[in-house]
């Protein structure tokens, strides 16, 4: 089985707090991967280290091994533009750009230089096709994101990611900000996306969790605790602690 | 670690209403065998009647387990527990059936003498009384090594079941005027080994519960 993304004795460290504690994770191709546990377990964190986000704060140290697709990207010399190219991240609240639906989408392929009109056209509609928004906005590329509806600007979002050809969507949290059919309609939209992108998840949301992931990790106190397929975590997890947590038992 | 939880109050609660279930069904089988062993009519028809409040107590139960799966999302320890409360509540009200049935047996000969005093079906009643108790204790506590015990009651009544047959085959081939009376007996010895099949059933119900393994049928299929 190839693993997409594999780490290896990984921790984190913000300052003197060790956040992320000796994580062994193994994620494979065209799953969804769920991560929960409470608050400050290190689930935000553990999933922002996928695409080297927590670069960008002072006094964090990472050590061990990550893996994308074999390769080793915690070095010095790995490309980080390119990197979350290929492992793009959406947010807990839709955060499109203040342009054009268009724009939003071709935003990406701008940076990275391309300007070929037919390329970009062709990207708008494919990615907004993969995210089921094409035939909603396909008259309305021209207005501001902003006036989309949470749900569109999400997926908005999401196809965004999508024009730059990823391998990897990492999503943390990214249906808190939605009411619940729009939650329901994203998931639908992640197991379409399944198909052709490897996700991880991080949800508060158990059932969430329940009805989308096919693999599934508990952290506490940042150590993953337990890490199994979803079926198995939510009928019969094999730690105390993920039960407490998922019955509600811990506080 | 443990939180109280309004869950937790409304699983206990449930977990009584299970637990008075067993215990009357318990006393049922208690009754009937009893019934039998004295021929009285009166105590026969008294189980038959019981048997409706068993009836009664697992459509509570029923209508307990739904509402919690509906409203409170069990997952994990929880889940279990509430798939094996329907389950169990399932398997008790079967054996309170099988009771009624033995009691049936009894009004059925209640018009002449036994065919000779009754040995090995009390002590298959008794053991079948014992089973219940075993497994009810290891429901409650979650105690899977308790559930375990009972495959060896099993096998006693099994026995018992299999020398109840051939005494009673080997009576009706040397006269068979006695059939009418030995077979309901032969009967009896069938309930008690039924009811004794259900008190396993709930005993892997309760492995299940207790370690989310599954043990019947030889294991889980995945």
């Amino acid at each position: 089985m190839p693993y997409i993304i594999e780490t290896e004795k990984l921790n984190l460290f913000y300052g003197d707090f060790q956040a992320i504690i000796n994580v062994n994770l193994k994620v494979s191709k065209n799953t969804i991967t769920a991560l929960i546990g409470p608050s400050g377990c290190g689930k935000s964190t553990l999933l922002r280290i996928f695409n080297r986000m927590n670069d960008l704060i002072d006094g964090v140290k990472t050590t061990g091994s990550v893996k994308f697709d074999g390769k080793e990207i915690l070095g010095e010399d790995v490309d980080l533009i390119n990197l979350r190219k290929r492992i793009g991240m959406v947010f807990q609240r839709p955060n499109p750009f203040p342009l054009s639906v268009f724009e939003n989408v071709v935003y990406g392929l701008r940076v990275h230089g391309e300007k070929r009109r037919d390329v970009l056209d062709e990207a708008v509609f494919k990615s907004l096709s993969s995210v089921l928004l094409y035939d909603d906005l396909k008259d309305k590329l021209s207005v501001n994101a902003l006036t989309l509806s949470l749900e569109q600007q999400q997926r908005l979002c999401i196809a965004r990611l999508i024009a730059v050809t990823p391998d990897v969507l990492l999503m943390d949290e990214p249906c808190s900000a939605l009411d619940p059919v729009s939650t329901m309609r994203i998931e639908e939209l992640m197991a379409e996306l399944k198909k052709e992108y490897t996700i991880i998840i991080v949800t508060h949301n158990m059932q969430q969790a329940a009805r989308v992931s096919g693999e599934c990790g508990f952290m506490l106190l940042g150590e993953l605790v337990e890490f199994s397929n979803t079926k198995q975590i939510f009928t019969a997890p094999k730690d105390k602690r993920t039960d407490e947590y998922i019955t509600g038992r811990y506080g | 670690m443990d939180n109280p939880r309004v869950f937790d109050h409304e699983m206990n609660e449930l977990k009584d209403t299970i637990l008075k279930m067993g215990v009357m069904v318990q006393g049922l089988i208690h009754k009937a065998v009893d019934s039998l062993k004295n021929l009285d009519r009166n105590l026969a028809e008294e189980v038959i009647k019981e048997d409706e409040k068993v009836d009664q107590l697992e459509l509570e139960i029923d209508e307990k387990c739904i509402q919690l799966v509906a409203l409170r999302q069990p997952e994990a320890s929880d889940l279990r527990f509430l798939m094996t409360g329907m389950r169990i509540s399932n398997d008790l009200e079967r054996i309170g059936d099988l009771a009624e049935d033995i009691a049936e047996r009894a009004v059925e000969l209640s018009g002449a003498p036994l065919l000779k005093p009754l040995i090995d079906i009390p002590k298959m009643g008794a053991i079948t009384e014992e089973e219940i108790s075993l497994i009810l204790d290891a429901f409650v506590n979650r105690n899977s090594a308790k559930a375990k015990s009972v495959w060896d009651k099993e096998r006693q009544v099994d026995k018992l079941r299999d020398m109840v047959h051939d005494e009673l085959v080997g009576i009706m081939s040397q006269d068979s005027s006695t059939v009418s009376r030995a077979l309901p007996l032969l009967l009896v010895s069938r309930h008690l080994e039924r009811i004794s099949d259900h008190v396993t059933n709930i005993a892997e119900d309760v492995i299940y519960m207790v370690e989310g393994r599954v043990v019947k049928h030889g294991g889980s299929p995945s």
